[in-house]
C-alpha cells in the first residue's frame, strides 16, 4: 500500500487530493538535552490511517507501543535491510513493534523514516504498520523496510516512541499526519 | 490535538519538449518535508533505465551519497554511492520501455539549518526494478532548489511529469 494514499489516487484519476484528505495531527520537536520518549496521545479516531515522519540526528533503535500496551507478545515485526553491498538481510521478533534504524551515525548524518499506520481505528482488526527508513553517511548507513504488527483490535489512541537505552537527541522531529478515507 | 490540511502543491511540470534539466526554484522554506512525485522518461534510445539524478541549490561538488536495494525479480541486492556529485531519485526508462518509472522522493526537514539532508526514495518498474534509496546531502543550508538531470548526454523526454508538494507540520 503507499505511503500517500491521496497522492495515488491523484495520479489516477489525475486529480490532486482534496486538501482536507491529509492532516497534521501533532508534531513533537526535541530541544537541548534530548527527550528519551516521544508521545502522541488523544488520536481521534476520525481518520482513515496515520502516518509519522521523523527525523533524527541521534539515538538507537526505536521502539513503537500503542495503547500502554507494553506486554511483547502482542508484537510482531518484520524487515528487510540493505547495508550496502551484497544480499539484502531479513529478521523478525516477536517481542516489540520495532522501527529499526540507528538514529544518526554521528551528528550530521540524519535518520529519515516514514512510518504508515493502517487502519488504526479499527476495533475489529489488528493493526498493521509499515515502516519505510534510512541513514545513509557516506560509506556507511541502513536503508530498512520493515512491517509491524499489533495484535489488538482496539483503536490506537496514543502512541510512544523510545529508545533502547539512549535519547532523541536535540533536532529530531516527529510529526503525526492523520489521512481520511 | 490541533489539525490543519496540509500536502500542498507547490509547482508542477508536464514537459512540452525535451529538456535537459528540470528545475524547481525559490522553494519556499515553510514547509516540513518536500515530497517530489516523477513520472519521467529519457530520450535515450532503448528500453531499459538510467539513473534520474538530482542537485541541490546548485550544488555539484562530490557532497551526495546513497544507499540502494532493489530486486529485480531473481535478487534482492544493495549497493552503496559515496562522494557523488548528484542524489539519486530513482530510474528513468529510456525512450522506448513500455512504462516510465514512478519515484516518490521525499526530502525529510528540507529546510533545516542545523543538519545533513536526507532523501528517502521508493521507485519501481513492473517489468525491471523495484527499488529504495536513502540519499544525504552533506549540507547544513535550506533546500531551495532542485535540479532534475538524467545521466549521460541525452534529456529527460517530452511527457515527463514532475509535482513538488509541502508537507506542513503542526
Amino acid at each position: 500500500m503507499p505511503s500517500h494514499l491521496g497522492i495515488y489516487a491523484s495520479q489516477i484519476s489525475g486529480h490532486l487530493a482534496s486538501a482536507s484528505s491529509y492532516e497534521s495531527i501533532a508534531t513533537v520537536n526535541v530541544g537541548s538535552g534530548g527527550t528519551t520518549s516521544i508521545t502522541f496521545s488523544s488520536i481521534p479516531s476520525t481518520y482513515a490511517h496515520l502516518q509519522i515522519r521523523g527525523y533524527s540526528p541521534s539515538g538507537a533503535y526505536t521502539n513503537m507501543r500503542f495503547n500502554g500496551d507494553t506486554t511483547a507478545s502482542n508484537y510482531r515485526y518484520h524487515y528487510t535491510v540493505a547495508t550496502g553491498s551484497g544480499s539484502l538481510s531479513s529478521g523478525s521478533a516477536a517481542s516489540t513493534a520495532y522501527l529499526p534504524v540507528t538514529g544518526g551515525w554521528g551528528t550530521s548524518s540524519p535518520l529519515a523514516m516514514i512510518t504508515d499506520i493502517l487502519d488504526y481505528a479499527s476495533t475489529t482488526k489488528y493493526k498493521t504498520i509499515r515502516d519505510f527508513e534510512g541513514i545513509d553517511a557516506n560509506g556507511s548507513g541502513e536503508l530498512y523496510m520493515s512491517s509491524d504488527l499489533w495484535m489488538s483490535t482496539s483503536a490506537i489512541s496514543s502512541i510512544v516512541l523510545s529508545r533502547s537505552g539512549a535519547t532523541f537527541g536535540q533536532y529530531s522531529s516527529f510529526a503525526l499526519y492523520g489521512i481520511k478515507g | 490535538m490541533a489539525a490543519g490540511s496540509t500536502y500542498t502543491k507547490i509547482s508542477s511540470y508536464t514537459l512540452g519538449s525535451n529538456q535537459t534539466t528540470v528545475t524547481f526554484s525559490s522553494i519556499p522554506s515553510t514547509y516540513t518535508d518536500l515530497v517530489l512525485i516523477a513520472v519521467p522518461f529519457s530520450t535515450q534510445a532503448g528500453t531499459s533505465s538510467n539513473t534520474l539524478r538530482a542537485n541541490f541549490n546548485s550544488d555539484v561538488s562530490s557532497n551526495y551519497s546513497y544507499t540502494l536495494m532493489y530486486g529485480d525479480g531473481t535478487s534482492a541486492v544493495s549497493q552503496r554511492g559515496t562522494n557523488a556529485t548528484f542524489a539519486s531519485f530513482g530510474s528513468i526508462s529510456q525512450t522506448s520501455a513500455t512504462a516510465p518509472y514512478i519515484s516518490i522522493i521525499h526530502l525529510m526537514n528540507y529546510s533545516n539549518t542545523t543538519n545533513y539532508k536526507s532523501i528517502l526514495v521508493r521507485d519501481g518498474r513492473g517489468d525491471e526494478y523495484v527499488e529504495a534509496w536513502v540519499n544525504t546531502w552533506r549540507s547544513n543550508s535550506a533546500i531551495n532548489r532542485i535540479d532534475l538531470t538524467r545521466d549521460g548526454s541525452n534529456q529527460i523526454k517530452s511527457g515527463s511529469i514532475f509535482t513538488l508538494y509541502g508537507i506542513a507540520a503542526a
